[in-house]
């Protein structure tokens, strides 16, 4: 999902191992009782939910520019003003993600640096290219769609800030993922050309939108420890499978088709099975080779850089105002 | 033959999107996060103003056209916006400047159109004053944190102050099209609005420790159709998709 990099590198051992105090909080977590940012918590707890949270915020920001890319292009005014909305919410969760993050004791600075240097990892889908209209309204359906399957058991997660952040968050999402949807239907029941570029566009972001849901439960894995601590509530493989039960008939409401030979319906499960993922594509993109992660991490690097001199103004002005307002006394 | 309403509406509905469009090239690229989203949201005011103006020029054109035609099959030369909104983002300065000279103006023209003998022109007044008014605000504070901010901010703000301000003179012109409308109590005449404009653009400038430009040439076209060489490439971005596609709908 907009976490998958959790599977990487393992975290340091906990320092200050406390059996007791780690045995109450379990209890308090057993007992759905939310955690707050005062709360005692085991190091690996507080650094996972960073992690988790970080790579959420990184996905939030990462992910406005391929839909910004369509902003100035969109074909409608209607058009134009609701995905402009829409990267706007995404700047929004990327806001409230980093304060959620913040209540960890680690800063929104700090936070942005590990991503503009490339050691903090965002969802490795917004590492393809929005090449055309259809795609604005793939990434809404699919996209959004998937995040959606991820994010509602996020609202019940035992840490308080990130739970309540996802519920707005969740709100805003199910949203989007019908305006995407809709799009779709207008290119399904429009001309031709309309029809064709939404099956294009199904056909590039199917396979990497079910990549989002993280590598399969084989080799997750920090997926136990996470789902010990109400972090997680569902395995990458389950919400995949769950994603993909729920967007197959809508792809046959669309008249598109889903580019897997071997997706069918299983009626004994009740499932639809589908063929196997490119796990080497996946990992691919994730340790920076997918079409776009240069282009995405240059944008980012470049609006900071040539916003920093309009952080710097803005500070010294604060301070200024301060300096004056004691002197004033 | 010109319909006068039409051609004045259209003024106003031009400004307001061109300058929208202007300010969502921002989206995901702005100095803070804080900014991305202010500067959406006065995209958004704007662009939301365009089109209930291309709305109401479409009913009173007569022809026809809904806000997507007018917005999406006109050329530059039938484009009525002033220079001023057309100009490149530049630095972040530069979008500021531009976005206070032009907010500056449009607040007490709005307040005036509330009053306007056209229920229409006076609802979206109504409705666009609010926005406005934080457009303002906004920027002011810009305009003083950048001007009284480092040395480097200082030297940025002056320069866009400097740059945009031979474009503020169109936003007081009134022509022939509007002298009957302002007659009639429909349109706001601008030119006695030029004081009040100044008063707030001076007093801004003061707390930001910048210099109001001298007033020398003022650059002028953009009303009747005579714009810059920027207005060409942002419609070929704006409208590229209903040429390439023709007739579709989306």
């Amino acid at each position: 999902m907009y976490t998958q990099g959790l599977s990487g590198p393992v975290d340091q051992p906990d320092q200050g191992h406390d059996p007791e105090r780690e045995a109450r909080f379990q209890a308090r977590i057993d007992a759905e009782e939310r955690i707050e940012p005062n709360d005692w918590m085991p190091e690996g707890y507080r650094r996972t939910l960073i992690r988790q949270i970080a790579q959420h915020a990184h996905s939030e920001i990462v992910g406005m520019l391929p839909e910004g890319n369509w902003i100035t292009r969109a074909p409608s005014l209607r058009r134009k003003a609701a995905l402009l909305a829409k990267v706007q919410d995404e700047a929004g969760h990327g806001l409230y993600l980093y304060a959620a993050a913040e209540t960890l004791d680690i800063s929104r600075e700090e936070l942005v640096d590990q991503l503009l240097a490339g050691t903090a990892k965002y969802s490795s889908i917004f590492n393809y290219p929005a090449l055309t209209w259809a795609d604005i309204g793939t990434i809404g359906w699919l996209v959004d769609g998937a995040a959606i399957m991820n994010q509602i058991p996020l609202c019940r997660c035992s840490y308080g800030p990130y739970a309540r952040a996802m519920i707005r968050i969740c709100k805003e999402e199910s949203f989007h993922q019908r305006q995407g949807f809709e799009i779709m239907l207008t290119l399904a029941r429009g001309t031709v050309a309309q029809q064709a570029m939404a099956q294009d566009a199904l056909d590039r972001w199917w396979w990497p939108s079910l990549m989002m849901f993280g590598p399969p439960d084989s080799e997750s894995q920090h997926s136990d420890r996470s789902m010990r601590w109400r972090i997680k509530r569902f395995t990458n493989d389950a919400l995949r499978q769950k994603f993909v039960d729920a967007t197959v008939p809508q792809s046959q409401f669309l008249g598109l088709t889903i580019p897997d030979p071997a997706l069918h319906h299983d009626p004994k499960s009740g499932h639809w099975n589908f063929g196997p993922i490119d796990w080497r594509e996946f990992r691919r993109v994730i340790a920076g080779d997918g079409p776009c992660n240069r282009d995405r991490l240059r944008a980012r690097r470049a609006a900071h850089a040539a916003g920093r001199w309009v952080r710097e103004a803005a500070l010294a002005h604060a301070a200024k105002r301060r300096a004056r307002a004691q002197a004033a006394e | 033959m010109t319909v006068p309403l039409f051609d004045y509406v259209l003024r106003l509905a031009d400004n307001a999107l061109v300058l929208g469009h202007r300010l969502s090239e921002w989206c995901g690229h702005g100095p803070v996060l804080e900014e991305d989203l202010a500067l959406a949201n006065m995209a958004l005011d704007l662009i939301g103003q365009s089109r209930s103006l291309y709305d109401y020029a479409g009913e009173v054109g007569g022809r026809g056209h809904d806000e997507d035609a007018l917005a999406y099959l006109r050329d530059v030369a039938s484009y009525r916006n002033v220079l001023l909104v057309e100009q490149p983002n530049g630095d972040f300065a530069c979008t500021m400047a531009r976005q206070f000279f032009y907010s500056a103006f449009m607040h007490p023209y709005w307040q005036a159109m509330a009053a306007s003998s056209d229920p229409a022109l006076a609802a979206i007044a109504e409705k666009s004053v609010k926005e406005v008014a934080y457009h303002v605000r906004h920027t002011s504070e810009w305009a003083i944190r950048l001007g009284d901010g480092t040395e480097e901010s200082h030297r940025r703000m002056q320069a866009a102050v400097d740059e945009l301000w031979p474009y503020t003179g169109e936003l007081f012109e009134a022509d022939a099209i509007e002298a009957a409308l302002i007659e009639a109590g429909i349109a706001t005449d601008p030119r006695p609005l030029e004081g009040a404009w100044r008063a707030t653009v001076a007093n801004v400038l003061k707390t930001a420790t910048l210099t109001l430009p001298a007033t020398g040439w003022m650059q002028t076209g953009g009303r009747v159709g005579r714009h810059s060489e920027h207005l060409g490439h942002l419609l070929a971005d704006l409208q590229y998709m209903q040429r390439a596609y023709p007739g579709a709908a989306w």
